[in-house]
């Protein structure tokens, strides 16, 4: 691990780690997953795999919004822009790159789409009032971090009967997909480490099924090399204890019942879908959050024809084995090869958060360098 | 838009309670207080901010070791970016709303 005493408490991080090793039974294997794809980033970068004893595996979860999002689902947002007059598309900076069937967004601007980068949903609103002669068509993503803040700026749209703005939601929610992961018949994971800011919308109830009904300790927790050691020492306590719970590592910033302003404003606007389909894992049932009937108005898939494409991918990409640990990202037979961050072929090496473009980047890359070094001149 | 980006509340908006002036290492943006209305922050604190959108408040400590944070994370430049990019001032510049 690099730089241990440029972290806050740099005594309590060596003392996390020899708790870690105390708590670790060598005779058994730790299969952890971390949900959220901002702690796989800080594993990576912090290097803290290094500081771990060989039997803990951290497994890479599906907290990725913009890795599950199918590639249909970017084809469609493409295809009403494309379809409908004045009008004019507009999305995170995130979005910009991902690869539609016919190319990514940025693409699709340079060939003469009004492809705009919003970096909130409140700015898509200003962009609408801007040009009243065009049609704003936000295309949001991402988990309940940033649910609430759609919801609210459909709330606000409706307010101020702003007639040429639309959001075409691709909003998804942790739950089912963690419930997924558990049902399927190759799980072999031992705890979750939480997610850490969508927690601070949801809260830590709704994990407790996890610890009741499935028997696995789960932590929520911060994004710090030492919030990430403190949260393995607690699930590894836990484990020893053979107890299963939720607890909460990050209360600084996550209040247990969660944010009660972003739920209400969640629970005036949206409803969940029946189902929904995520890149790795398939159609989640519940998984997904659509625009509520009082607000089509405002609901892109309402007001404007939607082809629905579905692209499957590519079976050689063994996505779903690498979200469940099955396997790691390296031992996809594509890692590294078909599949790298310049031409993702799965929906990990998509976005730089994602577990395998992670990997690649911190692991594979300094692999292969060191590998480069030791060759002969 | 997965970052989560400390601020500090120079000035609720005069023109508009629903929204506040921050400031992000040195630049100053507004953001949307809409989802902090159960616990509204006051000038002076430190909030977490989501594309434009206030979610926590934090202490001044945790919110100086975030920035550190993100700066180890090699974040903060887009951090930065994505303030930058916050258009939500009811004029065009912000800096001059004191």
């Amino acid at each position: 691990m690099k730089y241990v005493d440029e972290f806050r408490k740099p005594e309590l991080i060596r003392k996390a780690a020899a708790e870690i090793r105390r708590l670790c039974d060598p005779k058994r294997y730790y299969r952890l997953m971390e949900v959220c794809g901002g702690h796989t980033h800080a594993i990576y970068r912090f290097g803290l795999k290094d500081v771990l004893p060989a039997n803990i595996d951290l497994i890479h979860g599906p907290g990725c919004p913009v890795c599950v999002l199918p590639m249909g689902r970017v084809d469609d947002g493409l295809s009403i822009a494309a379809s409908e007059a004045n009008l004019i598309f507009a999305a995170f900076g995130d979005m910009m790159r991902i690869p539609g069937t016919r190319g990514s967004p940025l693409e699709h601007k340079a060939r003469g789409m009004d492809v705009r980068i919003v970096y909130s949903p409140a700015d898509a609103i200003k962009l609408a009032k801007a040009n009243p002669q065009k049609h704003v068509m936000f295309f949001a993503i991402g988990f309940e971090t940033t649910a609430p803040s759609t919801a609210l700026t459909l709330v606000r749209a409706k307010a101020e009967k702003l007639r040429n703005f639309s959001v075409f939601c691709n909003h998804v929610t942790i739950i089912p997909a963690i419930r997924a992961i558990l049902d399927s018949p190759d799980m072999r994971l031992d705890g979750f480490i939480g997610p850490g800011h969508v927690s601070t919308v949801i809260g830590c109830r709704p994990y407790e099924w996890i610890a009741k009904n499935e028997g696995k300790p789960i932590v929520v927790s911060g994004f710090e090399p030492l919030d990430l050691l403190q949260s393995i020492v607690m699930l590894l306590s836990q484990l020893q204890r053979k107890e299963a719970k939720v607890e909460n590592q990050y209360t600084r910033v996550v209040p247990w019942e969660g944010n009660r302003a972003a739920l209400r404003a969640m629970a005036e606007v949206f409803e969940l879908r029946p189902y929904f389909e995520w890149r790795g894992l398939g159609f989640i049932s519940q998984s997904a959050l659509r625009i509520k009937p009082s607000y089509a108005e405002w609901d892109a898939e309402q007001r404007f024809h939607v082809p629905g494409i579905r692209v499957t991918d590519p079976k050689a990409a063994q996505c779903g084995e690498v979200l469940k640990g099955v396997l790691t990202p390296a031992q996809c037979k594509l890692f590294g090869k078909e599949c790298t961050p310049e031409t993702p072929v799965g929906a990990l090496m998509v976005s730089s958060e994602g577990s395998c473009a992670a990997y690649y980047n911190y692991e594979h890359r300094k692999n292969s360098e060191l590998t480069s070094l030791s060759l002969p001149a | 838009m997965c970052l989560a980006i400390p601020g500090k509340i120079v000035a609720l908006d005069p023109r508009n309670e629903g929204s506040a002036i921050v400031d992000v290492l040195g630049t100053r943006r507004t953001i949307d207080l809409g989802l902090l209305q159960d616990d509204r922050p006051a000038g002076g604190d430190w909030v977490l901010i989501h594309v434009g959108f206030a979610m926590s408040k934090i202490s001044e400590i945790d919110a100086l070791e975030q920035l550190r944070l993100l700066e180890m994370l090699g974040e903060s430049e887009a951090a930065l970016q994505e303030v930058r990019g916050y258009g939500l001032d009811s004029t065009k510049d912000a800096d001059s709303v004191e």
